[in-house]
């Protein structure tokens, strides 16, 4: 289950200080996905996981990047740039596969390993997103951009410095999320994300932006789809039912039945 | 005029990274632009198939931009146009063979429109009345959507073997090569008809009606808006579902017009292109139909210089174009 | 000593500041007086660093420092203290206050330590580690002085604090505010209410319409001599008394009207022919009564009655239907759809008398040119946008919409109708008041600037923390009674 569970965890972990910094996070998928295309190169070429994490964790940082450029510093709308990088990558990567293999959907086979670490790396990833932000300045300062920017900015503070500071943070953690990914299957195929950057945003959400919270959510959700695995063939719930629960879940948290879900108060608005 | 500048900046700035994409395959940009024009506009069946693309995806770009002017992100689309097909398919299939042709065509078209409506309302009353926000309840709702599409059609109605129905029996639309003997062989079918009816109804409804003027004073200034009366939660829900039959009517495209029957998956991402033709539309009817008109263009032209350069490289540029919009359309906060 | 010279800021076409001065003595209480809308928030962010001048320069203790940014102003000792609170609410006291100094790691237990020893060395009584959002506005506000003081401030600038006090609160405030000048900290206190000036100022500078036209000392001048230098004339409290025909049932009443958090048991009655005023400091409760009259805030408990009908469960529509018109207090938020245009705004709330479908364009037309001409709404365009017009022109719009639009009234409920326009306009809607009146309706009117009030009411109401604390005729009305029961004195 750790083993479902580790994208989630790592992706979560990201997204929770992108959004807690007053970033909207909907490129998460883009970031995962760009990490496991870059994990795959980086193993192909370097030979071994190691490189493969460091290229996927780049790749992950570079498509944050471009989020926190275009939203940052161009203002741009957060959630139409978010679902363009979403659509870049998935495009980016393929363009990838296609030059450098030639091949439309799938890398060559890579070395993998590492599995053991990444999941331990996992788990402390929402361990220290919780540290980082209740426990250390730069986390205070995270906070205050992500709820009350002005006040921020009459101390002093550079909220653009902190908000990209943190896309880029998501971006790596995504990146590693997505490098799990492609270690974990020995190739990278065409959008083998399939929408788990967006369970790991529910996760956020369903969390109320807090980060054990959304681990917690993390691993719920991948133990549902852990069961539905084990029970395959044999369950009396189809598999996309099973599929459709971490969805379900947070649409009910966000309709407040299991209490109000409130979202950084600055989430979203771009101005500072 | 003023209004076009961020479009045009996001088309040249597709331009330069798709030339910089071309020269680094070893390519001229000249001989791709030329093979990508042969290919979409420069022959008919690259032409209707231009057409075909372009008209789903001005049912989804009036899907989005409708819920835009009410100051909603309609990100559904998807899986309201799923809806729609599927509506329009299982319906179809219900009517017997011998049943008048207009009349069923009508009937699957106001089928399509209903299963969108309720793709558009689900995200509509949670937003308005549990203040859900529907940019993640729409994007959630698709997963949840074309997941249960797919159990049903896999799991009770499919041929085997695939992923679709049987064929219809009424309700299917002629092609546009029964009028235009060129277009033979492509999808280009009379829906299309519908688009540009859609496109001309929802102009006149959003800016010529009492309705319209309301939907508009809510996305400009709610707060205005409800002092003077208007009670801005049934205009937002009331919108999203007239949004979701708008996608919803798109599927009819491929239902009832190109395979003449229901497919799994047959969506295949025009949803979220809605939301680029949308913005590059600047969510005006005319806009956006042009618009559709572009990016189907690219989609078809990627097809045709496959020779020269990886169509991948349309996929890239679809997002360089939305984020060249989005960031030259600067957002006043 | 800190300095400004010429300071010119400019948005757009419009000065917020243009060759403006400024001197303050180290050690003394400096009050920068003036209208809404004189400049004043923005030459002191100016001189704070959080904004640029567009020309001008900037002395402090002989330092030029032109152009300085909040930290390099934080490190000199300047510190600001904002009309509306530079406070995370879901952060501690204790958290904003070390926000931007903080140490690397949070110690929690330290940092509430030196907020608890700064709060009771200041006298400035707040919980340290309180969540703001927990917080009254007095204590607020506190909080909001301390973090200026905790970065070290010693000039320091506060903009309209006592606009949400209590008079008790106002006078612990000049209490700590002395005690800084006792201990040789300057104070620069914005604020456009000329009692305070005279209370507690040593100096005073006046603006008027983004220029600096006058420095004095407190104890040289009058506040009629302030009064007429801020507004550059003389202020007739011309009162053109009402035809006292008020027969008839009354046209609204109010029985115990409870308002969650604002209003608490407002009881009234309006007649026919009557401009009822309400006086108060704002955030007394007056705006959200008016709007829970107007049907876009929930009443708790209590009933409203238009004409013997019972309203305070219907909608806006339907109260609209019933006579009632409203002018919101805030213009740009609530009154207009600022990027409609002066058309479409004209039929904002009555767009269903213009078509049920296809809404009539010619008939819009009409109407608009018949209203921009009885107003004389200027640029004369009825296709502009809203957002193009100045303030005046803009609160016109939303005034001849409400009372001489296609929907007839009864009884108007205007909320600051002419705050922060120019002269011209002000003598516009009070003509229309003064005409309503004469035509048998009624005005309810919520304003902070007793001239008006005074010129105007009939009868005038005191709000005082939600509740009424006198309904005085006009005839026992002075500024000085109004003035004492506003403080909850009388």
């Amino acid at each position: 289950m750790l083993r479902i569970a580790t994208p989630y965890l790592f992706t979560a972990a990201g997204g929770t200080i992108a959004e807690r910094s007053g970033i909207v996070s909907l490129g998460l998928e883009g970031y995962m996905l760009a990490g496991a295309c870059g994990a795959a190169f980086g193993s192909y070429y370097g030979g071994n996981a190691w490189s493969g994490i460091v290229w996927g964790a780049a790749g992950g940082a570079l498509f944050a990047a471009i989020h926190a450029l275009a939203t940052i510093r161009y203002r741009a709308d957060q959630i139409v740039s978010g679902i363009a990088i979403n659509i870049l990558a998935v495009g980016a990567t393929r363009f990838a596969i296609r030059v450098a293999f030639g091949s439309s959907s799938n890398s060559p086979r890579v070395s993998g390993g590492a599995s053991g670490l990444l999941e331990f790396l996992g788990l402390l990833s929402i361990l220290g997103v919780a540290g980082l932000i209740n426990r250390t300045r730069f986390g205070l300062r995270l906070r205050a951009a992500g709820e009350h920017p002005e006040a921020a900015a009459t101390v002093g503070i550079s909220v653009s410095h902190i908000r990209a500071m943190a896309v880029v943070a998501s971006g790596i953690l995504a990146g590693l999320g997505g490098a799990f990914l492609a270690l974990d299957q020995h190739q990278f195929s065409d959008e083998m994300t399939a929408g788990r950057g967006f369970i790991a945003l529910a996760a956020v959400i369903f969390g109320r932006w807090q980060p054990f919270r959304a681990g917690a959510a993390c691993l719920l959700f991948a133990a549902a789809e852990a069961l539905e695995i084990n029970l395959q063939g044999t369950s009396a719930i189809p598999s996309q039912f099973v599929a459709m629960i971490p969805y379900v879940l947070t649409v009910v948290a966000l309709a407040g039945i299991v209490g109000r879900s409130v979202p950084p108060a600055a989430l979203g608005k771009t101005g500072h | 005029m003023k209004a076009l500048y961020p479009v045009i900046t996001g088309a040249l700035i597709a331009l330069v990274v798709g030339d910089l994409l071309i020269l680094g395959v070893g390519q001229s940009p000249a001989d791709v632009y030329r093979l990508l024009i042969e290919g979409t506009w420069g022959n008919p069946y690259g032409l209707a198939q231009v057409l075909y693309k372009a008209t789903t995806l001005t049912f989804t770009g009036l899907a989005v931009a409708l819920a835009l002017r009410a100051g909603l992100f309609n990100i559904g689309a998807e899986a309201q146009l799923a809806l729609g097909g599927f509506f329009a398919g299982a319906f179809g299939l219900l009517l017997p063979a011998g049943f008048p042709a207009p009349l069923a065509v009508i009937l699957c078209i106001a089928a399509a429109a209903t299963g969108g409506a309720i793709g558009g309302a689900i995200p509509g009353a949670l937003n308005a009345w549990f203040g859900a926000n529907e940019v993640i309840t729409t994007i959630l709702l698709n997963f949840v959507v074309l997941f249960f599409l797919n159990w049903v059609v896999t799991a009770h109605l499919h041929v085997p073997e695939t992923v679709h129905t049987r064929a219809l029996a009424s309700g299917t639309v002629p092609r546009l090569s029964a009028v235009i003997p060129a277009f033979r062989g492509s999808a280009a079918n009379a829906i299309i008809v519908l688009a540009i009816i859609a496109a001309i109804v929802t102009s006149w409804l959003v800016f010529r009606t009492r309705f319209g003027y309301e939907l508009r004073a809510v996305g400009l200034s709610p707060d205005a808006a409800e002092a003077a009366g208007i009670i801005p939660a049934r205009v937002r829900v009331a919108t999203f579902t007239l949004a979701g039959a708008l996608a919803g009517m798109g599927g009819t495209n491929f239902v009832l017009g190109y395979k003449h029957y229901y497919e799994d998956g047959f969506s295949g991402g025009a949803g979220l292109i809605g939301i680029a033709v949308a913005l590059a539309g600047r969510t005006h009817p005319i806009g956006i139909m042009l618009a559709a008109l572009a990016f189907a263009t690219l989609s078809q032209g990627g097809l045709a210089i496959h020779a020269l350069v990886p169509k991948q490289m349309a996929d890239i540029l679809q997002g360089v174009v939305i984020l060249g919009i989005a960031v030259a359309s600067r957002t006043k906060s | 000593m800190l300095a400004l010279e010429n300071i010119t800021k400019a948005y757009g076409t419009v000065f917020a500041n243009y060759n403006a001065s400024l001197k303050v003595e180290t050690g003394e209480i400096h009050a920068v007086v003036g209208e809404n809308g004189a400049g004043k928030t923005t030459l002191m962010r100016i001189a704070c660093g959080e904004l640029r001048a567009d020309a001008g320069h900037e002395t402090f203790d002989d330092r030029d420092v032109t152009g300085w940014n909040v930290n390099a102003a934080i490190a000199a000792g300047v510190g600001m203290v904002h009309q509306h609170f530079m406070l995370v609410p879901t952060l501690t006291v204790a958290e904003n206050m070390i926000l931007g100094r903080e140490p690397f790691f949070l110690n929690p237990r330290i940092s509430s330590q030196a907020v608890r020893e700064l709060s009771e060395s200041t006298g400035l009584a707040v919980d340290a580690d309180a969540r703001v959002s927990d917080l009254s506005v007095g204590e607020a506000q506190r909080a909001e002085i301390l973090k200026a003081l905790y970065h070290g401030a010693t000039t320091l600038i506060l903009d309209e604090p006592t606009a949400v006090l209590t008079p008790r609160e106002i006078e612990e405030l000049w209490k700590v505010l002395r005690g800084l000048r006792e201990k040789g900290g300057t104070v620069i206190l914005i604020t456009h209410k000329l009692d305070e000036v005279m209370a507690i100022a040593d100096t005073v500078t006046v603006m008027r319409n983004g220029q600096t036209v006058g420095q004095f000392k407190t104890n040289e001048i009058t506040s009629d001599d302030l009064a007429l230098a801020m507004v550059g004339r003389e202020i007739p409290p011309a009162f053109i008394p009402a035809r006292r025909t008020k027969n008839g049932a009354p046209v609204l009443e109010v029985e115990d009207l409870v308002v969650e958090h604002a209003v608490d048991g407002v009881t009234f009655s309006v007649s026919p022919g009557e401009i009822f005023g309400i006086a108060g400091v704002e955030g007394n409760g007056q705006h959200e009564l008016i709007e829970a009259i107007a049907g876009y805030r929930r009443v708790t408990s209590g009933s409203i009655l238009r004409g013997g009908v019972p309203i305070e469960r219907t909608t806006v529509r339907r109260r609209g239907a019933l006579g009632i018109a409203h002018i919101p207090a805030d213009r740009r938020r609530r009154g207009l759809v600022l990027d409609y245009t002066v058309a479409e705004n004209l039929i904002l709330g009555r767009e269903r008398s213009f078509g049920r479908f296809a809404l009539d364009r010619m008939k819009m037309a009409i109407e608009a040119q018949r209203l921009i001409t009885a107003f004389d709404i200027r640029p004369h365009d009825p296709r502009l946008l809203a957002r193009q017009l100045s303030g005046g022109n803009q609160q016109k719009v939303v005034v001849a919409r409400e009372m001489a639009g296609i929907r007839d009234f009864h009884v108007l409920l205007a909320a600051q109708p002419t705050r922060g326009i120019d002269i011209g306009a002000i003598e516009t809607i009070h003509a229309h008041f003064r005409l309503a009146r004469s035509e048998g309706r009624s005005v309810v009117l919520v304003s902070s600037d007793l001239n008006e009030l005074l010129a105007l009411a009939d009868r005038i109401a005191v709000m005082l923390r939600g509740k009424f604390v006198a309904i005085l005729d006009r005839d026992d009305a002075t500024m000085e009674t109004l003035g004492r029961y506003m403080a909850g004195a009388a």
